[in-house]
């Protein structure tokens, strides 16, 4: 069939809802219409939801189209861009239209170049897909230089130029749209301030306690909120300078944004003599009051309801798809449950439904954790859930909104609902899902294409899944799903293997992984990948790697320093903003003015942020510029703490026998003699030890990695495997020894076994617990193994070995090992390529 | 030298077939003040920028700022085209940006070695 031939679709609007529906009928039947399309905006079309990413400047704007101009040549498509519809002359069977002025508001009421010449294109069959313009409020002064709104691509662009040359700025609304405007202005350097005139957040989607509760994360996140604040004037000389609010205060800004809701665009169906209400009324079929008119998106009004939500809208074009391709005549769109989630980087938040009980019989259940921010709630009713809100974790918000909107039936406990379920199990089973539910609600894929993914396409993991059908590669919260999904439809539940690899990126076990690098004499993290990975080198598992590496061969190992943690490349522990502490070794915790002294002198010179006493018994300057570590080391003279690396750390010490009346042994000679004997043994993990003079553990040494407790009798015990920090552990006995030499022997032999044979990352608690104290006790005491005096040379060897890393201070080991960020001068230069 | 172009990647390539012929080319040293695997820190135009060398000769960049907690990625650990941030771990691939699970890709920039030395297009 030529184009002449076919029948002809106009489709007013060249947004999400008008594209979508295109693809959707070209899906059915590429020959059925010769197409012919209006978008007012002098674009493709774009994805208007990722605008926020375009605004907090984390995505460029070309990055978000979804049809590029070539997209509507290539499929035989008309597209009018950049020219808006005025009115459908059904007499006729034309839609007439008008290009725009180039900077007018795609959205506005007016706009049309007036001189332009009209054009027209007739139709069997229209298609309004108009969208929505944004609410302003009736403020004075709106029209002046530096109020925006924020709808399209332009207002992005403006908004971003504005916001360059101010220094404060304001969004009038506090529901999701303000919110993430109000994130993405943050990082155009301005200080924010969001205004809502209700006394809440996001009034619609959260009840008080959770907007309570998003107002405090916006605000940690730098966002200034004022609830209860109408705007009523917006004054300044010709820009923008500052706000006045109806209870007769005001505010100074430098910018405003105004988000504060949605209207949709319906002038054209009016001005067509179409029924308008509140939107373009639509019957189930998408079809408005003329039969050969149809509507779809946000201008719709379907069964006395507006959706602002692109879910909705793609159920809407693709029952519409169905009915005017005749594949389904009868196809009906139904209506929507809609459930949000706001994309405020930093801030997790998915609601549905109802915020609070409507019933009496309603149940409601609520989990508050405030000190991290977490506010969870259910509203039930029947047994079916009606509503819920998650803020600060929203790892079930998927199986919700599922349950939500299949109103299926809720499982007893309903903890399960909140934390997901206590036996593992999942809440809920997705055999019991219709094919067509959505399981992946940002791309739109549904049960049943997932299932046709797995058992024709043969996808076997949720990667494979997302390749092949977009599904979870949005916001990731109906991965589980898919997993299920996977063990459901793939057959047998496969576990995952790779919770025994020793290093994420390589599938072999620690034995596995040492036989390898044996076989191939492999020396170096870069060697390893090139022999057992195809040289394709993973991030995470170089540490690791370097760590087995070293164990593996003493002497020999080529330290590559990329494959170190920053904190081991620059001997220093990194802080939250990026500079570092340094934590210079005390012995036994006991220092001498002259070292107090050195030590406030570099603080001083260096500007440390704070100096504070750790809970290791020394002290901890803050906050140093990375540049400045070299001189900070030379100038305090003092050797490296190693408060910064998996090695041994300190080993804490009471006041032991010289002064305290209860000391049997003396703690601080030992404790001084362990520290300076293994400063600097590296090991799987850190290992913390302490030194008691007496059972009355001042030093905790029963819950450190290593303790050792004097006893009456001049004897000290052996503690093995303590812990207190995110474990708490008590230590095992390992052994009860007669002197302070026996000690150091006994706890140098524990630590190369640990070294030899703990896996990554596994602290003492966990390595003797797996184990088994009696097992330790056979080997290290009573060597069954027989090999005790191995173990004893080697920590020798490994002791002998000791380096103060600091001393790199004087021979930096990589260029620019602690260099300052480097400051580049820009100038102009033509294109190299050519 | 003409070995040295082959940095000169498929996102360049995308950049000219969106028709931009020219760029500002700033010069930030020889290749060896970078040391083979790991990244440095570069300020253009008060924008600190992570420049990246992996040990396959490839160069990245990126903003230096982690979208997530500002962590400087410069001094993260790099391989298989990607960087794990220094503070809270968060992976992102070096030529797109992206972050699984985070919906706030990294800005990247094209970076290049010419004649021995690191040439980064501003865009
Ligand atoms: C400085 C210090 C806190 C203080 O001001 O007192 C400290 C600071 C940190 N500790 Fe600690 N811990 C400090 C004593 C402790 C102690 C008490 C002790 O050593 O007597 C514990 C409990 C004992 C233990 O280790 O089990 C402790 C248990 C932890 C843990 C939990 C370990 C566990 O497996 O349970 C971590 C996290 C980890 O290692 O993964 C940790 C991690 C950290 C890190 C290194 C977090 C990091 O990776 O950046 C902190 C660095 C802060 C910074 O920005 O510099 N810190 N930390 C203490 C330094 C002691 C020293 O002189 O070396
Ligand atoms: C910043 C932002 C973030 C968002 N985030 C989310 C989110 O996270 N999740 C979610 O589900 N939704 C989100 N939304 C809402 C979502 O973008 C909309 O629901 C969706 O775009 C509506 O599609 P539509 O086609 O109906 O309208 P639109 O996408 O606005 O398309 C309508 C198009 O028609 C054009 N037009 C209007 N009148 C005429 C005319 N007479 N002639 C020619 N052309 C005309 C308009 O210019 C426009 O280009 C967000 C919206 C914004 C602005
Ligand atoms: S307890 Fe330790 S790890 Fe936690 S914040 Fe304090 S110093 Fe940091
Ligand atoms: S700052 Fe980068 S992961 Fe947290």
């Amino acid at each position: 069939m030529t184009r002449e031939q076919r029948e002809r679709l106009v489709v007013i609007g060249n947004g999400m809802a008008g594209t979508r529906v295109v693809e959707e009928i070209l899906q059915r039947d590429v020959h059925r219409f010769a197409i012919t399309m209006f978008g007012a905006e002098p674009y493709g079309n774009y994805n208007r939801i990722l605008l926020s990413n375009v605004l907090n400047g984390s995505q460029r704007s070309e990055e978000i189209f979804l049809n590029p101009l070539n997209w509507y040549s290539k499929k035989g498509i008309q597209l009018h861009a950049g020219v808006k519809a005025l009115y459908i002359d059904r007499q006729r069977r034309v839609v007439v239209g008008q290009p725009m002025r180039t900077t007018a508001a795609a959205y506005g009421l007016d706009g049309c170049e007036q001189t332009a010449p009209r054009c027209e294109a007739p139709y069997d069959k229209v298609i309004i897909a108009t969208g929505s313009r944004p609410f302003v409020p009736p403020i004075e002064g709106k029209e002046k230089t530096g109020v925006f709104q924020f709808r399209t691509i332009d207002d992005c662009d403006q908004i971003a130029a504005y916001a360059a040359q101010c220094r404060t700025a304001v969004v009038i609304g506090g529901g999701l749209l303000g919110l993430e405007a109000a994130r993405g202005l943050l990082t155009h350097g301005v200080e924010v301030t969001v205004l809502e005139a209700l006394p809440q957040l996001m009034a619609a989607q959260l009840d008080a306690e959770a907007a309570a509760l998003l107002k405090e994360a916006m605000e940690q996140m730098g966002v200034q909120v004022l609830l209860e604040k109408v705007s009523t004037h917006i004054f300044g000389d010709g820009r923008v300078s500052g706000l006045q609010f109806a209870d007769g205060s005001s505010f100074a800004t430098d910018m405003v944004v105004i988000s504060a809701g949605i209207r949709p665009i319906v002038e054209i169906a009016t001005d067509s003599g179409l029924t308008v209400e509140k939107g373009i009324v639509c019957d189930d079929q998408m079809r408005t009051s003329d039969p050969n008119i149809f509507s779809v998106g946000e201008c719709v009004q379907h069964r006395g309801v507006l959706y602002g939500l692109v879910d909705p809208i793609w159920e809407q074009a693709a029952t519409l798809a169905e009915v005017i391709t005749d594949r389904n005549p009868d196809a009906a769109y139904t209506g929507s449950k809609l459930a949000t989630k706001l994309k405020v980087m930093g801030v997790q938040l998915a609601s549905m439904g109802a915020t609070k009980a409507m019933h009496p019989d309603d149940e409601v259940v609520v989990y508050r954790e405030p000190s991290r921010g977490v506010y969870k709630k259910l509203v039930i009713r029947e047994n079916t859930l009606i509503g819920a809100i998650l803020l600060g974790e929203t790892d079930t918000a998927g199986v919700l909104t599922q349950m939500f909107t299949l109103e299926s039936a809720l499982p007893e406990r309903r903890a399960d609902l909140l934390f997901g379920s206590s036996s593992g199990a999942p809440i809920l089973s997705v055999f019991d899902l219709p094919d067509h539910a959505q399981i992946c609600n940002c791309n739109g894929v549904s049960k049943g294409c997932i299932k046709e993914a797995i058992q024709v396409g043969k996808c076997k993991s949720v990667t494979q899944l997302g390749a092949h059908t977009k599904a979870g590669t949005g916001c990731g919260s109906c991965k589980s799903l898919m997993l299920q999904l996977l063990e459901v439809y793939a057959g047998e539940v496969v576990e995952d293997p790779s919770e025994h690899y020793y290093v994420p990126g390589m599938p072999l076990t620690k034995p596995e992984l040492i036989a390898a690098i044996r076989a191939f004499s492999l020396k170096s993290v870069s060697a390893v990948f090139l022999t057992l990975a195809n040289g394709k080198e993973d991030p995470g598992s170089k540490a690791g790697l370097a760590s087995l590496l070293k164990s593996l061969w003493p002497h020999e190992y080529e330290d590559e320093r990329d494959a170190r943690f920053i904190n081991d490349r620059v001997h220093a522990n990194i802080q939250r903003d990026g500079t570092f502490s340094v934590i210079p070794r005390i012995y036994g915790g006991v220092t001498s003015a002259a070292e107090l002294k050195k030590i406030a002198e570099v603080a001083e010179k260096y500007q440390a942020k704070m100096v504070k006493f750790t809970g290791g018994q020394r002290i901890d300057l803050l906050g140093f510029k990375k540049a400045d570590l070299p001189a900070i080391w030379q100038e305090l003279g003092m050797p490296s703490g190693h408060a910064y690396t998996k090695a041994f750390r300190t080993c804490k010490s009471c006041v032991g026998t010289d002064f305290c009346r209860y000391g049997l042994g003396d703690s601080i000679a030992l404790s001084q003699k362990i520290e300076r004997r293994f400063q600097g043994v590296e090991s799987p993990h850190k290992m913390k030890l302490a030194t008691a003079g007496c059972p009355r553990n001042c030093s905790e040494a029963y819950v450190k990695d290593l303790g050792a407790v004097a006893i009456e009798g001049g004897q000290w015990e052996l503690y093995i495997g303590g812990a207190a920090g995110g474990s708490v552990r008590k230590g095992d006995l390992l052994c009860t020894v007669n002197t302070h030499e026996e000690v150091l022997t006994m706890m140098g032999r524990f630590m190369q076994y640990y070294r030899e044979n703990g896996k990554y990352l596994e602290r003492t608690y966990g390595f003797v617990e797996r184990l088994g104290i009696d097992t330790l006790r056979d080997v290290l005491v009573r060597d069954t193994e027989g090999i005790c005096a191995r173990l004893d040379e080697e920590i020798a060897a490994a002791v002998a070995a000791y380096k103060d890393p600091w001393a790199e201070a004087t021979a930096p080991v990589t260029a620019g090992q602690f260099s300052a960020p480097v400051e580049v001068q820009v100038r102009e230069r033509e294109a190299v390529h050519a | 030298m003409n070995t040295d172009m082959t940095t000169f990647d498929e996102r360049a390539e995308r950049r000219w077939a969106n028709g931009k012929t020219s760029w500002r080319s700033v010069d930030l040293g020889s290749v060896e003040v970078i040391p083979p695997g790991e990244g440095r820190t570069f300020v253009v135009q008060q924008t600190e920028i992570a420049v990246f060398r992996q040990r396959d000769g490839q160069l990245f960049a990126v903003d230096n700022h982690c979208p997530h907690r500002g962590g400087p990625l410069a001094d993260g650990i790099v391989g298989g085209g990607t960087v794990i941030c220094p503070l809270h771990a968060r992976k992102f691939d070096l030529a797109t940006g992206r972050c699984q699970g985070e919906e706030m890709p990294l800005r990247t920039y094209l970076v290049r070695v010419v004649n021995h030395r690191i040439l980064l297009e501003l865009p």
